[in-house]
């Protein structure tokens, strides 16, 4: 870990400032620090925001909720109201890391988290996600955990966070402040890059720019699940994740709302997916010609290859879940 | 005042059984617990000491070359730093398992990626930490080096090829046969504690206060290393954080710390970060394994057949002694078996918990599970049916093996008799499927010595070098010394891990309970024989209980006899002619009920049970734990765990525990454990076997046979990943 | 960095470098050795504390960032002699082996129990409104935070079905 300044921040527009030149904010501190340790991230300053009034779930004028940045993924899993309306996001919340991480892991900290791609984490391995240009030794590595769709030449890595899958299923938007006073509302796909030529750059925000919280829209009807695929059944990474939000009428599905971890350097989403759904009464065959367009620009990379398979399987699984007639 | 005694003929007299203090068997709770769970009980690299600095180590970033520190001087001006120290004592590799002297040395080339080349000291971790990772390394004059053992060049190991009768022939001539290919990866022993050590020097005497399972062992390989002589070393390792066999040999860290120490004049501390552990200590060699099993159609076996490929670094002699147990476990007359080392430049393989066994009687297992579909019987009636009477090679009688009874006995307990037939349970979207197997450890018992101390008070002191690395070694050890002095437990104090102290077998293999117990058995019968003879009556006609002596219609309080003195034994046992008479091995039967995941191939041990027979059980709480503790471990190798090297360079990619998945603890039910009464005159006085790793010698593929039992799906590549699984649904 | 942070009721006032994490704050510089250092990046468990009452792994904090915080270590829950009933608990029903993971998974299951107590659910509650029982399939879930080699699972849950009175 490399010596930096140690700054608290004692204002949000005081931290934009203060973050502007080298340096970092820190919040939760849990994959930050993991990678400074490492040297794979080496900020110059560390911004702490943690005393920022940043960490309250207010209801929204349109029946949402406002979370603030700082919220613990435990707050937020346990908050009331969103395991009543929001069950999703609850769910994939308790669904990730362990409860020593959740209660000290942010919400603005979550969606920022780094990939886990091993040779990101390795600074011995090529990497043009941590150094431009020096190559991906992954494509041709051992990628097992690594992304199916999104992928560029330059880089494979996926999103790690089960978190940001239920938002993106959920319609959230992130709420930042730049440096200049400034507030921008971005929807998750627009908040995050896919790797290009660029994979250093992960998402839109500009230098200084301080997520201070997501907004949830109003809770919908139908039901909601997250499933999460791993090798361990509990404090593991998502293979493959599925967050789910499906409504019925007559027999028919109203609404799929559905967004993928696991498979992407980004919580993937696929509106030609939900088309597919809408309107038609629930069958194998239907479920099965989703995940034929969820998957249709999809490629492995030896190892990872099973991905397909297994985001099809459990796409079709919950699809089969929400749709069923309860007795 | 020494007692000797060397294991040359069965102990048929079982003392232990008319001891009538009550102690050795019994469930009692660890004397060092309340330290443990207190956080008061001192690991290696807790040791506050005066002046303190610390050390990092740096890897070399590839397989070949000559190593050059490019930066050095100006890392060396870094704040903080001591020293930049690169030196050709460092450690290649860790010492193998009672290796007894140094390993491979030689900081100037890499071998493989990982290896450790460098160490950097500095007045705080922060700092060092800082300038380890700053330190430029670079390789020149790298050659291409075979990194992969399906490729590699192969060394035949002939001492452990077999070939007899004609096992071509009975293949081809029986009515049901297996012939089958598996492979299993190499795994990590994965220790809570990551190695440390925290060297001083005095003068020329060197202190360690380190992490080491076997420390006679380790103290001459740490003075070989050095080049100094052993006398100088003291090694000081009270509490281990679990071992495994990652801590057999000495490990690169505390030779740095020596090195270092030595040059700055100062106690230098060195901990291995945990991707270090990973990358530089020791792994499991995988496997590629070949079965053939050819049997009448009643499933008895008249071939059996066993031929593995392991591996290792340039150098090494250990070779993953994948047929250790098929050399016993089953019948059939034609046998044939062989084993090969692929030389490579991965990091290095040595023992991982029950070297050998933990992979080879699980591919055995699987193979007999195959056969048991082919025959068409039930797995377990087809493993009853090959116990050998005798030892199918050397026709030897086996010591006690109630192998038949662990069987019996597990399937009972665990409702084998409900088992459903292939892919014929499920409860929703998960598929249910019971699977079994055999257990086989080979036996062994090992030189080891022990100080036995009376004391006037009525108290009495046991020391020795053994280690607990969570064996239960505090436990057992005060046991046995309570029950042949006839003092409570909590009247023996039990002092360990000090090369200070008599050398003891060391904790590897199995045998350190029943070694080590010897020792202290041994101390203790030379005590009761001086007490004896204070009393003047023969030693058999001496009751002690609850420190007093009852002999002759007479009792007497211990402090009455012993009139203000004490009496010190040195109890040393020899392995003898009951090592080779017979063939000594430890026992059991494992059984699983799994669920699998239909859509995405997940599967979860729903239950799990162990019958074992490793002769007396000393202590039924701690023996418990470590079999408990051996399943956990094949449920991990069943589902979860593999070092995985990149196809290029060899290196460890998943050199972390988010990525090398032990176990966590919703990986694991309530498993149960049976322990079965039983003496093995042949293999101590205490009638003892070894049974720290019978737990996991065979019981992943109690898993993976279950996972085909629910599925119809074969993986024969371990571990039964989803993405294995998913393709055959 | 000067910080002031109350550990097992005590102030106590830290100068250090700022790169100094809670974990080796305690171990290095306030003889606290009871956290351990397993591997150092989340991954483990085993150098849980309680941070204002809840489990965290203190390798992943800073220490300067806990100014004004109150932290309880092992060493606060119960020494020996005066062991906590999930320690006692630990002892009898063997929930360790080498004992290294084992302060962490004591400080992680006393947070735990307030957690259940507090309603929190977890990844295998059914129902996310209500309560969640204190299961083994429960306590395994929310323990899985805190690995062992050793391998005491099966006992670590009874210790801690034990503690709670409830056990089986």
């Amino acid at each position: 870990m490399r010596p930096f300044d140690y700054i608290r921040a004692d204002s949000a527009e005081a931290a934009t400032r203060q973050v502007a030149d080298g340096g970092i904010f820190i919040a939760g501190g849990t994959n930050l620090l993991d990678l400074m340790k490492l040297e794979v991230m080496a900020p110059e300053a560390l911004i702490d925001i943690n005393r920022l009034e940043l960490n309250q779930i207010e209801e929204t004028e349109d029946g949402g909720l406002r979370i603030g940045a700082l919220v613990t993924n435990s707050d937020l899993a346990n908050d009331t109201r969103v395991r009543r309306d929001w069950p999703v996001l609850s769910r994939a919340l308790l669904a990730g890391a362990s409860a020593q991480l959740r209660n000290k892991a942010t919400t603005g900290g979550n969606l920022l988290q780094r990939t886990r791609c091993l040779y990101f984490y390795d600074r011995a391995m090529a990497c043009n996600k941590r150094e431009p240009g020096s190559g991906c030794a992954a494509r041709e590595g051992f990628n097992r955990i690594l992304a199916v769709l999104g992928t560029s030449e330059h880089c494979i890595a996926t999103h790690p966070s089960d978190m940001a899958v239920a938002m993106r299923a959920l319609g959230a938007k992130v709420e930042t402040l730049k440096e200049d006073g400034e507030t921008r509302q971005l929807t998750l796909d627009e908040l995050y890059l896919l790797p290009g030529d660029r994979p250093d750059r992960e998402t839109v925000l500009e230098v200084g720019e301080l997520i201070t919280g997501v907004v949830l829209p109003a809770r919908v009807d139908g039901r909601q699940t997250y499933r999460k695929v791993r090798d361990r059944a509990s404090y593991a990474f998502a293979l493959v994740s599925v967050a789910g939000i499906v409504a019925m009428e007559d027999g028919r599905i109203a609404r799929a709302d559905l967004a993928f971890g696991g498979l992407a350097p980004k919580p993937w989403r696929d509106a030609q997916v939900e088309a597919l759904l809408v309107g038609e009464t629930p069958s194998e065959a239907l479920f099965n010609k989703a995940a034929d367009q969820l998957l249709a620009q999809a490629r492995g990379f030896g190892d990872n290859d099973f991905k397909l398979l297994l985001a099809r399987r459990t796409l079709v699984s919950v699809l089969t879940e929400l749709t069923e007639t309860r007795t | 005042m020494t007692e000797q005694f060397k294991m040359d003929a069965p102990a048929t007299e079982r003392r232990l059984d008319d001891m009538a203090q009550g102690l050795v068997g019994a469930p009692l709770d660890r004397p060092e617990g309340a330290l443990k769970v207190t956080g008061t009980a001192t690991y290696a690299n807790e040791w506050q000491i005066e002046g303190m600095v610390h050390g990092v180590m740096v890897r070399a970033p590839g397989n070949s070359g000559r190593v050059v520190l490019s930066n050095r001087e100006a890392v060396a001006k870094m704040p903080g730093v001591l020293s930049v120290i690169q030196d050709d004592r460092l450690l290649r590799n860790p010492a193998q398992g009672t290796a007894n002297k140094a390993p491979v040395q030689g900081a100037q080339h890499a071998t493989y990626l990982g290896q450790l080349i460098a160490i950097v000291v500095a007045e705080s971790f922060e700092q060092a930490r800082h300038a380890a990772q700053a330190l430029k390394v670079t390789l020149e004059n790298g050659e291409m080096v075979p990194v992969d053992p399906a490729t590699a060049a192969v060394e035949p190991q002939e001492d452990q090829t077999l070939d007899q009768g004609n096992l071509d022939g009975a293949m081809s001539e029986a009515k049901h046969s297996v012939d089958v290919v598996y492979t299993t990866p190499s795994h990590s022993s994965s220790p809570m504690e990551p190695h440390a050590s925290i060297a001083s020097w005095e003068g020329e005497d060197l202190t360690l206060r380190a992490s080491y399972q076997m420390l006679k062992y380790n103290r001459n390989e740490l003075a070989d290393s050095l080049r100094i002589h052993p006398d100088r070393v003291r090694i000081i390792s009270p509490y281990v954080g679990g071992g495994f066999g990652s801590k057999l040999g000495l490990a690169p860290e505390a030779v740095a710390a020596a090195i270092a120490a030595k040059e700055l004049g100062r106690p230098v501390s060195v901990a291995l970060h945990r991707q270090q552990v990973y990358e530089a200590t020791m792994r499991r060699s995988e496997t590629r394994q070949r079965l053939r099993l050819a049997a009448d159609s009643d499933g008895r076996l008249s071939g059996f057949g066993h031929d593995a490929r392991v591996s290792n670094l340039p150098g090494e002699t250990f070779a993953e002694p994948v047929l250790q147990a098929s050399h016993f476990l089953y019948a059939g007359a034609n046998r044939k078996m062989s084993l090969e080392l692929a030389r490579l430049h991965r990091l290095c393989a040595g023992s991982v918990r029950a070297p050998g066994e933990a992979v080879g009687v699980t591919v055995v297992e699987n193979a007999m599970d195959e056969l048991a579909h082919e025959v068409g019987i039930d797995p377990v009636e087809l493993r009853l049916r090959n116990i050998p009477e005798k030892d199918p090679e050397s026709v030897k009688d086996y010591s006690s093996r109630r192998f038949r009874e662990a069987l019996q006995s597990g399937a009972e307990i665990f409702g084998w008799a409900k088992r459903p037939g292939v892919k014929e349970r499920r409860d929703g979207e998960w598929l249910i499927g019971y699977g079994m197997a055999s257990a086989a450890r080979i036996n062994a018992l090992m030189e080891s010595q022990a100080r036995v101390t009376l004391l006037p008070d009525g108290t009495a002191r046991v020391e020795t070098d053994m280690t607990d690395i969570g064996t239960g070694t505090y436990a057992i050890l005060g046991q046995i010394a309570g029950d042949m002095l006839g003092l409570p437990r909590d009247k023996v104090d039990v002092i360990l891990g000090d090369t200070n102290l008599p050398p003891a077998a060391g904790s590897g293999g199995s045998w350190g309970a029943s070694s080590s117990g010897t020792s202290v058995y041994i101390a203790c019968e030379a005590i009761r024989r001086q007490l004896a003879d204070r009393l003047d009556v023969n030693e058999h006609d001496l009751m002690l209980k609850d420190a007093r002596a009852t002999y002759a219609n007479q009792t007497k309080a211990l402090t009455d006899v012993l009139q203000g003195d004490e009496i010190a034994k040195l109890g040393h046992v020899l392995p003898g002619e009951t090592s080779d008479a017979v063939r000594q091995a430890t026992f059991g039967a494992y059984f699983a009920e799994v669920a699998v995941h239909a859509a995405s191939g997940e599967t979860r041990v729903r239950r799990m049970h162990g019958s074992f027979a490793a002769g007396r059980i000393l202590n039924a709480k701690t023996a418990r734990s470590q079999c408990l503790g051996g399943m956990t471990f094949g449920i991990g190798m069943a589902l979860t765990e593999e070092l995985t090297f990149d196809p290029r360079d060899g290196h460890v990619v998943n050199h972390n525990l988010a990525e090398y998945h032990i176990p966590v603890n919703a990986d694991v039910p309530q498993l149960t454990v049976e322990l079965l009464e039983e003496r093995d005159d042949w293999a101590s006085p205490l009638q003892a076997k070894g049974i720290g790793e019978l737990g996991i010698c065979g019981a992943a593929a109690a898993i993976t046979n279950a996972i085909y039992n629910a599925t119809g799906v074969r993986v024969r590549n371990y571990p039964a990943t989803l993405d294995k699984v998913i393709v055959g649904l | 960095m000067q910080t002031n942070v109350i550990i097992n009721g005590t102030q106590r006032r830290l100068e250090l470098d700022p790169r100094t994490t809670l974990l080796d704050a305690l171990r290095h510089h306030l003889g606290l050795s009871g956290s351990k250092k397993g591997c150092d990046h989340g991954q483990c468990g085993a150098c849980t504390v309680m941070v204002n009452g809840r489990r965290i792994n203190a390798c992943l904090t800073l220490a300067c960032m806990h100014d004004g915080d109150e932290v309880t270590t092992i060493e606060g829950i119960g020494q020996p002699g005066n062991l906590s009933a999930l320690q006692e608990a630990f002892v009898s029903e063997d929930g360790f082996q080498c004992g290294y993971c084992t302060p962490g998974q004591i400080c992680s299951a006393t947070a735990m129990l307030e957690e259940i107590r507090n309603e929190w659910p977890s990844h295998v509650t059914d129902d996310l409104v209500g309560g969640a029982e204190l299961t083994n399939e429960e306590i395994s879930e929310r323990m899985s935070g805190n690995l062992c080699r050793c391998s005491a699972y099966p006992n670590i849950v009874e210790a801690i079905r034990k503690a709670a009175g409830k056990g089986a």
